[in-house]
């Protein structure tokens, strides 16, 4: 296999960081910032500050955020063996927007909300596997599917409620902001509390990068080569809940990252899952962190990341789509 | 075609006349027939500001509340309004009252207050026609409370009471645009609302009226709405000289955080509590609520402390517009982060 999509990738990304540490509305040159750097966040001044406790977070909650929905599209995309597939595919999205709109309809904290938010996208998609596990008549992935659209529904319903009992001048901007996903609030201990949550799903997600692909063929076929395919698809879901939940506890509902990210990242390495996830980990990173470092220097107030991530994805999905047959 | 006859072609467009109408400052708005002034028992406010507004005029024909009220803010209110019910909004597609249950109410007038538009037109004019219920729309920025005050006083047939606030709304008005010297730039000011403190109102929005008129402008702006995110470092590069917010755990958590504590402003001990009970001092809702904030507002922005007095002015407005004084020591718990 030819290395230059890696080098690519891995140039992309550099230039994703240099670009999220050198933009931004505090004006700071190539000396500045490089100083800053240097001499850690400990050291005094405005330059310091904003390199360290400013950029520097969430330039890190970008690339997690983007690489831990990338992982999860590209793990769920392979699963059910269906290139339209994105994380929110088993309601993770919807319960982590509904639990965090009730957090902010109660008045809790940042903390609160990001807990609820995380809390909420378990319980979607725990509730998902639930009833699938229950149903047994019917094709497993097919069971997942339209359970996932059911719960998702039922949590969006929940999203929906909230905003109607919502104070309109107060509370209702907060959730809409929240829902459209961003960055800006990106502290330094949000990004501690995600990244081991975010570790910990890619973990078994590397591990088993070898055996995914038995996945793609049907069930019996994967049986009869050894592997035991319900446990199998059981660690992927626990493992891709883990890294969607956390990231979208920290940004919102950030959309189309999780879709586009895994189709470009095939197309670059090829269809393998075991070459496939570490591309779609570091073009995903790389492209929240891009998104982001726009959202956040094109004009004086944020773009929401959502939208930002939409505007580029879509039109991005469409020219995959429109070069074809390269999909799964 | 010369310019006359393009101004009188141009005229005889509705929109035209109504865009003509704008421009001469707030004017009524009513949907069926007013009924007389004294026949008026029953008045359903179709938002939280026109809730206010008729509790200030006429609180025993305020059948209910269209949002609902916390129990700090039941608290601040008489005995008799604060239980009156929970009944839910009438906003187009956003109403939270199903129709027939408004009829069920049998209110005799629906109030309304608000920038209008034509959607919202449409809306209240759908809404008199499918009920039957008069429906008057009193629109109005903050300068215009005393008009909207005294207006709405006669239709609710209480016209003494809507003329001594509406004087007691000028006066404040009044005070607050003389709080800044002539010719002086009030100064630059952050309001951070939400839960992290990084949504903020921008200049010349309904949200920053107040922050207006008190003479203080605030850093953000630019098209859209009245309210945006922003990020930390742009409040930083901002330099605000005052931040205020009106959610306590923001206030609570900003002192100790250790990127806002940094800005020169919380350094300087300008960081503001805007007080929201039993409505916000700054917005929500925008009401007629707004009035009892700006000599607060004022003292604030341009460094005048008003010292014991002021206990003294938040009583006496709480005993007049809202019919009810809190305890001194409730007020002075509510000053105090302020």
């Amino acid at each position: 296999m030819p290395r230059w999509p890696w080098l690519l990738l891995g140039l992309l990304l550099t230039l994703a960081v240099l670009a999220g540490l050198a933009a931004g509305p505090i004006a700071l040159g190539p000396g500045e910032l490089l100083r800053a750097l240097l001499g850690g966040p400990s050291a005094e001044g405005q330059a310091t500050m904003v390199v360290w406790s400013l950029r520097l977070p969430r330039l890190a909650a970008a690339l997690l955020v983007g690489a831990a929905l990338s992982a999860a599209g590209t793990a769920y995309q392979a699963m059910f063996r269906n290139p339209l597939v994105s994380p929110d595919i088993l309601g993770a999205s919807a319960g982590a927007g509904m639990g965090a709109a009730l957090a902010i309809l109660f008045g809790l904290p940042t903390l609160g909300i990001q807990g609820a938010a995380f809390a909420g996208g378990l319980t979607a998609v725990g509730l998902v596997t639930l009833v699938a596990g229950r149903v047994r008549r019917h094709d497993p992935v097919l069971v997942l599917v339209l359970a996932g659209i059911a719960i998702g529904t039922l949590f969006s319903a929940g999203i929906s409620l909230a905003k109607v009992l919502a104070d309109p001048t107060v509370q209702l901007p907060s959730i809409t902001f929240w829902l459209l996903g961003g960055l800006s609030a990106s502290s330094p201990a949000d990004v501690g509390r995600a990244a081991p949550l975010v570790a910990a799903g890619l973990l078994p997600l590397l591990l088993l990068r070898h055996r995914v692909d038995l996945l793609t063929l049907a069930d019996e076929e994967a049986a009869a080569l050894g592997e035991d395919v319900s446990r199998l698809r059981f660690t992927l879901i626990v493992s891709a809940t883990l890294v969607t939940g956390a990231s979208v506890a920290i940004a919102g509902i950030v959309g189309w990252v999780g879709l586009v990210v895994p189709h470009a990242a095939r197309l670059l390495v090829g269809p393998r899952f075991a070459r496939s996830l570490p591309a779609a980990l570091l073009l995903g990173a790389a492209f929240v962190a891009i998104a982001d470092t726009l959202a956040r220097s094109a004009a004086a107030i944020e773009l929401p990341l959502g939208i930002l991530t939409a505007f580029v994805g879509a039109p991005a999905f469409l020219w995959l789509l429109a070069r074809g047959g390269r999909f799964s | 075609m010369n310019r006359r006859t393009f101004l009188a072609a141009l005229a005889a467009f509705p929109g035209a006349r109504l865009l003509a109408a704008a421009d001469a400052g707030p004017r009524m708005r009513v949907f069926g027939s007013l009924p007389r002034p004294e026949r008026v028992r029953r008045v359903f406010a179709a938002g939280p500001p026109a809730a206010v507004l008729a509790h200030v005029l006429s609180p025993e024909r305020l059948i209910g509340w269209p949002m609902p009220l916390s129990p700090e803010a039941r608290a601040f209110l008489a005995p008799a309004v604060r239980e009156r019910p929970f009944l839910g909004r009438l906003s187009g597609r956003g109403s939270t009252i199903p129709l027939e249950k408004l009829l069920a109410l049998e209110p005799d007038l629906i109030l309304d207050t608000g920038t209008v538009d034509a959607t919202y037109l449409s809306a209240a004019e759908n809404v008199h026609e499918r009920t039957g219920i008069p429906y008057v729309l009193v629109p109005g920025r903050l300068a215009d409370s005393p008009w909207q005050l005294s207006e709405a006083g006669r239709l609710l047939g209480v016209p003494e009471r809507g003329a001594t606030l509406a004087r007691e709304a000028e006066r404040l008005l009044t005070e607050a645009r003389g709080a800044l010297r002539a010719g002086a730039r009030g100064p630059r000011v952050y309001v951070a609302r939400g839960p992290d403190g990084l949504e903020t109102v921008k200049e010349g929005s309904l949200n920053a009226e107040s922050l207006a008129l008190a003479g203080g402008r605030s850093v953000a702006d630019g098209p859209g709405g009245g309210v945006a995110r922003v990020s930390f470092e742009q409040v930083a590069a901002w330099q605000p000289e005052v931040v205020l917010t009106q959610d306590a755990g923001f206030f609570a958590s900003a002192r100790s955080d250790d990127r806002w504590s940094r800005l020169p402003a919380l350094r300087a001990g300008r960081l503001h509590l805007v007080p929201s009970l039993p409505f916000g001092w700054l917005d929500g809702p925008p009401g007629v609520n707004r009035l009892v904030g700006l000599p607060w507002l004022a003292s604030r922005l341009h460094g005048s402390p008003l010292g014991k007095e002021e206990v003294e002015r938040v009583r006496a407005f709480h005993a007049r517009f809202y019919g009810f004084s809190p305890e001194r020591a409730t007020l002075e718990r509510m000053l105090a982060g302020a």
